[in-house]
This record gives C-alpha cells, sequence and structure tokens, in this order.
C-alpha cells in the first residue's frame, strides 16, 4: 500500500466519524477568532442557548477593524468600534482568551497564533478567515472557514468536512539573491492560476521551500487560498522545531519531547502519491509584480504588461481586458515604467520580523521618492513592532519617510481608516490585487517587502537585485 | 436553515470568471453584526456609480445602468449563471448572505471557490455546477430570451430550460439530505456528542500538548 501524504496523516488523526461516503465529522484543535466573522456566530450560539465546546481551543483578537495610529484615542469609526466591541463582550461572557486592542500581543491573528506557539504541528486549525491557510506553514491542516462553520466549531468543536485531493508543488532548486517567498508564491500562482488548486490541498517542498525561514513559510502557505485550495502545508523540519521552542502556548518538558517526536513524523512518506504534482525551477524565478485584478496576473519585475490581443491569451482576453482598463495601464507597457502613489508594507503575508528586516535592509539612507504620496509599515503585531523597534528599523524607515504604524490588516482590505483613494496605484506586500479591495477605485500591485521597499525610494518598480 | 427542493424563477447571466468576494459585498458592509440586510449592497461597486457605505439611505443612490441586475427585464432574479470559480477570495459568508438576501435561489457556475461553496449550503443557496459548455449555453439562452426561466429540482438534481432541455447536475449526498430537509447541522453534530468526547479522551492521552494551554 502506498505511504500517506501529510495532508492525509492529519486528516486521518482527526476523523471523529465518517458520516457516509465523503462527509467526515473532523475535530478541530484550535480555533482563532476575530471580530468580522465571529458576532453572528456568538449570537447564533446565545440564540441556541448553546455554550463553546472547549473555550481552550480559542484564541481571539481584533484586527481587521483597529486604527493604526493613536490607539489611545480608541476607534473612531462608530460601525467599526461596534464590531471590536461585540467581541470583547463576547469574549467575556464566553471566557474566551482574547489580546484587547492595547494588548502588546495584539496583531494579525495569522501572526499572532504562530508567534504566541497557539499553532502547532499536526493540528487543525480554523479560523473565520481565508488566510487561515498560512498556519499549514507548521505542519497543521489548517483553513478558512465561513460564520455558519465558526458557529458549529463553536458548538462542537468539530466540522462536517470532505477530504481534498492532494497536490504537490516542488519548487526545486535554490532561488538566487533578492528572490523571496513572496516572489515564490506569486511565480506558483502565476504558473497554477488562481482556480489551479480547487479542490486540493497543496503540500509545498522542494529545496526552495525547505530553505525558507518560517516567516518565509508562512507567507507561501498564506497565499495557497490565492491559488484556489483551501489549505496549505509544509512538512515539519528543525526550522519548524527551533521556531516553536519557547513560545508561551508550545509545550514544555516532557510533553515537548513527546510532541517533537510525534512531529517528526509530520512529512509526506516517501512513497506516497500526490493526485497532482508541479514543478517550479527555483533558479528561474525572478523578483515579481502582479499587474491586474487577480493574483495569477503576475509577471516579472523584468517583464512588461501583457497585451490581451497577442494569440497565447485568446480564452482570457476579456478578462485581461477588464484588468488592465481597472488597472489604467497599457499593453507592452515595461514593470519598471509603472509609477506608483502609495506603497504598503504589512498584511498578513509580510508584516513579520524577516519582512521588515528585508524592507529595511534596501532603504540604506535613501529617502521615498517625491512623487509618493505615503508609505507605511505596518506590523503585524504588538511584539514584532518591539522588535523591530530594538533592532532600530523604525528609525531607519521614518527617517527615509516611511510612516511606522501600530499592528492590524490596516490597508490590505482597507476597513479601517487605511486606504487608496479612487486611481491611487499601490506596491503592496498583501495577497490581493482585486478591484476595490486597497479603497475603492484603488489598484494594487503585488510584490515582496523588498520590492516593495525599494519602488518606495524609486517611485517606480526596480528589480531590487540591482537596487 | 432554509430548506430547498425545487424551485422555478427567472435566471440572469453575469458572466465573468473568478467573480470575487469583495465583488460580491465589498468590506465596508462586513461592520455589521447581524446577518441580514445585506442584500441592497450586493455587487455594490458594479451596481452603484456613486460610492456605497454602511448605513447609507438606499434610495439616494445612483444605479449604474450599464449592470445587467439593473436591467427591469431581471427583476427578482432568483438563479445567478456565471463563470468559472464564483466567490473567490475571503471567507466571509457575508457573500451568501447578501445573494440570498437579494432574493437569489440558485447558482450555476462552471465551478466555484472552495470556501464560497461549502458557506452556500449553510444559507440554503444551492451552488450548481455545469460544464463551461452548458453554463455558455444557458447564459445566451437567457440574455436572448426575455422573461427566460429555469427549473431547478434538487431532488432530481436537474435543471430543466424553457425549451425542455435538461441537465442533470451532481451534489453531495449529506448536504442533498440537509438541504431537502433544512436540517441544522449543529444539531445533527450534536446528537453525536459521544462520539466527539470518546474522540476527546483518546487524544487527550495521545497527544496531550493538543489540550494544555495556558493563558
Ligand atoms: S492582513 Fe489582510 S488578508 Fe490578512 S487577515 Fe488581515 S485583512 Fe485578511
Amino acid at each position: 500500500m502506498a505511504g500517506k501524504t501529510l495532508y492525509d496523516k492529519v486528516w486521518d488523526a482527526h476523523v471523529v466519524h465518517q458520516q457516509d461516503e465523503n462527509t467526515v465529522l473532523l475535530y478541530i484543535d484550535r480555533h482563532l477568532v476575530h471580530e468580522v466573522t465571529s458576532p453572528q456566530a456568538f449570537e447564533g450560539l446565545q440564540l441556541a442557548g448553546r455554550k463553546p465546546w472547549r473555550t481552550s481551543s480559542m484564541l481571539a483578537v481584533a484586527d481587521h477593524n483597529v486604527p493604526t495610529t493613536n490607539r489611545a484615542g480608541g476607534i473612531e469609526d462608530p460601525i467599526s468600534r461596534l464590531q471590536v466591541d461585540t467581541l470583547d463582550a463576547n469574549c467575556d461572557t464566553f471566557g474566551v482568551v482574547e489580546f484587547k486592542m492595547n494588548d502588546l500581543r495584539q496583531g494579525i491573528v495569522h501572526v499572532i497564533g504562530p508567534e504566541q506557539g497557539a499553532t502547532l504541528p499536526g493540528m487543525t486549525v480554523v479560523c473565520g478567515d481565508s488566510h487561515t491557510s498560512t498556519h499549514g506553514a507548521f505542519g497543521a491542516l489548517a483553513f478558512g472557514i465561513g460564520t455558519s462553520e465558526v458557529e458549529h466549531v463553536m458548538a462542537t468543536q468539530t466540522l462536517l468536512q470532505k477530504q481534498s485531493r492532494n497536490m504537490l508543488i516542488s519548487v526545486d532548486g535554490q532561488v538566487g539573491p533578492g528572490v523571496t517567498a513572496k516572489d515564490i508564491v506569486l511565480a506558483i500562482i502565476g504558473k497554477i492560476g488562481t482556480a489551479g488548486g480547487n479542490g486540493c490541498t497543496l503540500e509545498f517542498g522542494g529545496d526552495a521551500i525547505r530553505a525558507l525561514s518560517m516567516e518565509g513559510r508562512m507567507s507561501v502557505c498564506n497565499m495557497a487560498i490565492e491559488a484556489g485550495a483551501r489549505a496549505g502545508m509544509i512538512a515539519v523540519d528543525d526550522t519548524t522545531i527551533e521556531y516553536l521552542r519557547g513560545r508561551p502556548y508550545s509545550p514544555t518538558g516532557e510533553v515537548w519531547d513527546a510532541a517533537v517526536e510525534a512531529w517528526r513524523d509530520l512529512k509526506s512518506d516517501d512513497d506516497a502519491v500526490f493526485d497532482e504534482v508541479v514543478h517550479l525551477d527555483a533558479t528561474q524565478i525572478e523578483p515579481q509584480v502582479s499587474w491586474g485584478t487577480s493574483p495569477e496576473m503576475v509577471t516579472s519585475v523584468n517583464g512588461s504588461v501583457p497585451d490581451p490581443a497577442s494569440d497565447e491569451f485568446a480564452n482570457k482576453r476579456e478578462g485581461i481586458e477588464r484588468a488592465l482598463e481597472y488597472m489604467d495601464l497599457q499593453p507592452d507597457l515595461p514593470v519598471q515604467d509603472i509609477k506608483l502613489d502609495r506603497v504598503f508594507i504589512g498584511s498578513c503575508t509580510n508584516s513579520r520580523i524577516e519582512d521588515l528586516r528585508a524592507a529595511a535592509a534596501v532603504i540604506k539612507d535613501r529617502k521615498v521618492a517625491d512623487n509618493i504620496k505615503q508609505a507605511m509599515v505596518v506590523p503585524g503585531s504588538g511584539l514584532v513592532k518591539r522588535q523591530a523597534e530594538a533592532e532600530g528599523l523604525d528609525t531607519l524607515f521614518t527617517n527615509a519617510g516611511f510612516e511606522w504604524r501600530e499592528p492590524g490588516c490596516s490597508m490590505c482590505l482597507a476597513m479601517n481608516a487605511d486606504r487608496l483613494e479612487p486611481g491611487e496605484r499601490c506596491a503592496s506586500t498583501s495577497n490581493r490585487n482585486f478591484e476595490g479591495r486597497q479603497g475603492q477605485g484603488g489598484r494594487t500591485h503585488l510584490v515582496s517587502p523588498a520590492m516593495a521597499a525599494a519602488a518606495a525610494i524609486a517611485g517606480h518598480f526596480v528589480d531590487v537585485r540591482h537596487f | 436553515m432554509q430548506a430547498f427542493t425545487r424551485m422555478k424563477g427567472v435566471a440572469v447571466a453575469l458572466m465573468r470568471a473568478n467573480v470575487d468576494t469583495d465583488a460580491i459585498i465589498p468590506k465596508q458592509f462586513l461592520k455589521s453584526i447581524k446577518r441580514s440586510g445585506f442584500g441592497v449592497n450586493l455587487f455594490d461597486q458594479w451596481r452603484y456609480l456613486d460610492a456605497g457605505y454602511p448605513g447609507q439611505d438606499a434610495s439616494t443612490r445612483q444605479p449604474n445602468p450599464e449592470f445587467v441586475l439593473n436591467e427591469p427585464r431581471y427583476t427578482g432574479a432568483q438563479v445567478l449563471i456565471t463563470g468559472e470559480n464564483f466567490g473567490c477570495g475571503s471567507s466571509r459568508e457575508h457573500a451568501v448572505w447578501a445573494l440570498d438576501d437579494y432574493g437569489f435561489r440558485a447558482i450555476i457556475a462552471p465551478g466555484f471557490a472552495d470556501i464560497f461553496h461549502n458557506n452556500s449550503f449553510k444559507s440554503g443557496l444551492l451552488p450548481i455546477v455545469l460544464d463551461q459548455a452548458i453554463v455558455n449555453k444557458l447564459a445566451s439562452e437567457c440574455e436572448s430570451s426575455e422573461g427566460y426561466q429555469l427549473d431547478i429540482d434538487l431532488n432530481a438534481q436537474t435543471v430543466t430550460t424553457p425549451d425542455g432541455d435538461v441537465y442533470p447536475f451532481e451534489v453531495d449526498s449529506f448536504r442533498k439530505h440537509c438541504l431537502l430537509n433544512g436540517f441544522d447541522d449543529i444539531e445533527l453534530t450534536l446528537q453525536q456528542r459521544f462520539r466527539i468526547e470518546e474522540y476527546e479522551q483518546a487524544r487527550k492521552q495521545s497527544a496531550p500538548w493538543l489540550f494544555d494551554t495556558p493563558v
């Protein structure tokens, strides 16, 4: 019999009951909660007179609506404030641990879970948020769910699930200097498309993935959802285990030793069979820039905006034309000629300490270009912010003309006050370039933190490798 | 949950691939702590010429006459025919609530994003996957004949056109069962409480680190 994939191993360990041929009752170990997708679930629970099954599995934080300036002044927008207050009240009522807005540990839910060691290998991790796939970097099975499922997990600690197919994405060889995890994952999405992973759990493997830090692995798994998969996973190795050692929620003593022994098995067996295997040559990956309104619309920084009239796009022509119209770009325009209005370094894709270091390293003693109206850095959590300040990164950024903000989702989706004005163009380290994502009429180009920082200094995209 | 058995209703075609959840319901409307009232903001950026914000008086908005849902012939549409990978993007169930609140009961596409597909069953909104060629055919029939209605029978798993063409579709048996009966998933799961407890006890022994978490 063939061996098991990593996904199959974690799945099998969580089956409570096989409901029918396709549907399984799956146990959930960790439930992360934020303010946007939980109020209706808590309300449903209350209306039915139910209690959470196991509050110790839950960890809550407000991140989408929180302001990134002047925290002491509270939340100005009354509707945002009500949503955050509702989360606070629900967590108090039900006894759920929450990092409140002014807690040093507050931050983006997908940054704080791993940072606290609340995400552990082999766990099932869910959150009412599609980027829950991030946590798969730890060899956990982590996926986003809707609000009804949030309520289902609260009430029963389980979900009704259908097993997905296994797809291996092997990034072979090593990337060159200046090419980051973000470039790897954008290149993957460019290759397989935004529906390429539908119905699959992606396992990312190969030398280039093994060489990544946990921060880099999280950036890759974060965007598995952008490739159409609900979950992305990476096998456990020493990098994983060293990252988790000594974190507040990580086990200690003998339990740690037992856990580590169990975690060592969290990799696909050599003879495991995948439904699909995709190979990428890491040595060919260049820094990436998205030009359109879907993450698959991406190219090398040395490339050009495509011409929808060319034959190779026959069946995608309409979509490309729409995207170019929205983005106000001409066919064949070199990517490096795209001028920018704003730069955003942040989001659950790229707001961890390593991301901030990479961005800071590009700046040296240069200044943000005159045509950039705003360049901002939004750390992923209060702890990331503190660490960056201890390393002096905040001074580097502010001296160059960047704004140094409080942690949260910020301009990744513009639910708080940080947003693009209609027509503005932004280099962003986030994960989605959909129409209006960063503000109505705003135009988003997805890039790595180093590429974003270089673009801020140059005023347009540049190849960070020669900058 | 709202049960779904059989329905017949006006169809409208929005033939774009990758219609994402930000397009279905833009984020400013996610600030609501309620489950209802999202219908007026469905496809907000495409449907209106002015910028939408929560709490606005809908009667003051400027509808975009070029957007298909604003054409009078599609008033009261209940079936949406659309492109590949519908509902991609965020996990927001608000997207399903907005479609449901607007009046849609079923969505026909060559494929759906996974989380959206899951979410739609929870509100009794039926996602139907048909071949791209069939979806294209339905869309062009819909565009060329005013008052085009589709008859959708979940029990028989068929979509029937006004011309009498019948297209079968697949649906997961468990979901079909729940949808036909309008079952509450949580209630069903809690009937298996003993199984969950048993599983939990065994796991506490074999993997205790999953359970002891400091605060
Ligand atoms: S940073 Fe962006 S993608 Fe991540 S959780 Fe927040 S809004 Fe979602």
